[in-house]
């Protein structure tokens, strides 16, 4: 009897926690995007994406992920690559390169504001290097490319390095034989990162892709500091919402959209990265 | 044509010498085993053969092209890992046809090489399945039909039967002979296994530290060991050592028996004689029986002679028991004899 009832036991703490401070928050934000006074009702949907900030938020929400995670990606890869092959210096790189991890999103978004707002660093060393005559308004509501461009380079620069501490110990796993023998068997180093390093990487690389796919989708406080509102992202107006026009139904409307992103986007990751049963090592 | 030449290559480590430079021909198609127990510098001379590790010193020679400063591709080899390699995300085909694909054959030839070499190795019925789905045994067969299938002048083999299981390791050893026999490469293979090595090896290539202490064929390296280190490694059981005094007239004292044996300048050398070349008989070594160990075809009895540890294997009839004191009288055309102070062998003809 006990046999059969210990597991479950164990089980139970955790299960607990989920269910108070996951499940049931959870159904309390759903159940509020579906009612109005206990009655079911779809309005707060309708509000939400009748409002003409809907799809601006949601379109660059999308954009914003496809341009910053497959460049994350690709760099977490290239420098993977190249920690891997280090010797003595290797944990300190680490290190080095996972410091903006430690910094919290809004101080990361003022740090690039510092280089980015009218008076900031790039404008100071353009104008002394006479490249501009006048200070440039990168951040203006007038520049909306440079806007997404700053936004795209403040997320890969503080959220790369998650990516990479993946990879990095994906890598480690791939056993060094595996490379010696196909660099006997004629396979050159770009070869060996196609036909080696990345399908045996596939677990490591799904992971990640889910994780930075998810995060993304979440974008708020690097908009927020470098944009304000000039660049309306999913979760943005899902704060815009709650707290400035006191919706909470609106607001827990879009927190549902975007789980329901994220849902989609990680069920595509599943499938597409899956490793066969049987060809797993 | 594929003769290897290793000329004087030397690997340090760090301060650790592992190879100090050693110098090996490998002729065209021999069948070479470098023997050796863990740690004497076998399996880095390999890779640096490989070019998987770069030597501190020297030059690798393959087809009478120097080969130190290429890449592993370029070298013209294939090599067979201990833990076979053999890639996990990839069929049996695909493992098979990986070095193919990788030189752009065209497909049918990939195809026909891949199957030609997978019947060879009789896994024709696995070419559909991934190296999770596979035996260890037939791991090992896939890691050489890939080695077979890039027809290589040169095929180099890291212990690849030590992760098998003892029958299996008898089946594929037979096994391995034949297929190699027949592709006409030069193959090295590294063993500490010295049936394996005597059963295998056109030659065998006795490392110790970091030195190749002998390279002859099989039966020479077991008769004629060049140094102690060979007889007491090579041989199961090894061979037996007794200090010899030296006597009148270029003779010598052995246990209190007489022998004639080489010229020295010494006055004590080692006298060396393998188990199985004792027979019970008047005028032999006094040796007290320690242990006596039935083995079916013959009877091991472990002795002291001396206070020294002495081994003879005896025909079965024999009737012994513990206490006894036998004597054991040596073949004498297969006495040996070393130096004490070089180890090597007192007739040994370089």
């Amino acid at each position: 009897m006990q046999q059969r009832t210990l597991p479950y036991l164990l089980l139970l703490p955790a299960t607990l926690f989920l269910c108070v401070f996951f499940i049931y928050p959870f159904l309390l934000v759903a159940w509020q995007a579906v009612s109005q006074d206990g009655a079911l009702t779809l309005d707060h949907f309708r509000t939400m994406a009748g409002h003409w900030k809907f799809p601006t938020a949601f379109w660059n929400t999308m954009l914003l992920a496809l341009a910053v995670v497959p460049v994350q990606l690709a760099l977490a890869l290239f420098m993977a690559t190249l920690v891997t092959r280090m010797g003595k210096g290797r944990d300190v790189i680490l290190y080095i390169w996972t410091i903006p991890l430690g910094i919290s999103d809004l101080a990361a978004g003022i740090i690039w504001l510092a280089i980015f707002e009218q008076t900031g660093f790039l404008n100071s060393m353009l104008s002394g290097l006479g490249v501009v005559e006048q200070p440039v308004a990168w951040l203006g509501y007038q520049n909306k490319g440079t806007i997404f461009l700053a936004v795209v380079l403040a997320e890969i620069w503080r959220a790369t390095a998650i990516v990479l501490v993946i990879l990095v110990a994906g890598m480690g796993l791939i056993p060094k034989e595996y490379y010696e023998a196909a660099e006997v068997f004629g396979a050159s180093p770009w070869k060996r990162f196609t036909r080696i390093t990345l399908p045996l990487l596939r677990p490591s690389i799904q992971t990640a892709l889910i994780l930075r796919t998810i995060l993304a989708f979440e974008v708020f406080a690097v908009v927020i500091a470098l944009a304000g509102t000039n660049f309306p992202v999913l979760m943005g107006e899902t704060y815009h919402w709650q707290f400035n026009l006191q919706d909470r139904h609106v607001a827990a409307a879009y927190a549902l959209v975007i789980l329901a992103i994220s849902i989609a986007f990680t069920l595509v990751f599943l499938r597409t990265l899956r490793v066969p049963r049987e060809a797993q090592p | 044509m594929a003769e290897i030449s290793i000329r004087n290559v030397a690997k340090q480590f760090g301060d650790f010498t592992a190879l100090h430079s050693v110098d090996l021909t490998v002729a065209d198609q021999e069948f070479m085993v470098l023997l050796g127990a863990s740690g004497c510098g076998k399996t880095t001379l390999l890779r640096i053969i490989a070019g998987l590790e770069t030597p501190s010193r020297g030059e690798v020679w393959i087809g009478g092209k120097r080969v130190d400063h290429l890449p592993p591709r370029q070298r013209g080899i294939a090599m067979v890992f201990q833990n076979y390699a053999v890639f996990p995300h990839l069929t049996v085909f695909e493992n098979i046809a990986f070095g193919l694909r990788m030189q752009k054959l065209p497909r049918a030839e990939v195809d026909r090489r891949v199957t030609r070499t997978a019947e060879l190795m009789h896994i024709g019925q696995l070419l559909k399945r991934y190296s999770g789905q596979l035996s260890g045994g037939q791991r090992q067969r896939v890691a050489v039909a890939r080695a077979l299938a890039m027809e290589p002048d040169v095929i180099l083999m890291d212990e690849p039967l030590s992760n098998l299981d003892a029958l299996l390791r008898l089946e594929m050893r037979a096994e391995l002979k034949g297929v190699l026999a027949e592709s006409k490469t030069t193959t090295i293979y590294v063993t500490h296994d010295q049936v394996e090595a005597m059963s295998l090896a056109d030659r065998i290539a006795v490392m110790d530290k970091g030195r190749i202490v002998q390279a002859e064929r099989p039966i020479e390296v077991y008769r004629n060991p060049a140094a102690r280190f060979v007889g007491s490694f090579i041989g199961n059981p090894p061979m037996n050592f007794l200090p010899a005094k030296k006597g009148a007239n270029g003779s010598w004292r052995v246990a209190g028996v007489t022998f004639e044996g080489p010229r020295a300048e010494r006055e004590e050398i080692a006298f060396a004689i393998r188990p199985e070349d004792l027979s019970p008989s008047e005028g032999g070594l006094p040796a007290e029986v320690r242990v006596v160990e039935p083995l079916g075809p013959h009877v091991l009895v472990t002795c002291d002679v001396e206070g020294h540890l002495f081994r003879a294997v005896l025909d079965s009839d024999i009737v012994l028991s513990r206490g006894d004191t036998v004597k054991l009288a040596p073949t004498p055309d297969r006495i040996r004899w070393f130096d004490p102070e070089t180890e090597k062998s007192l007739q040994h003809h370089q």
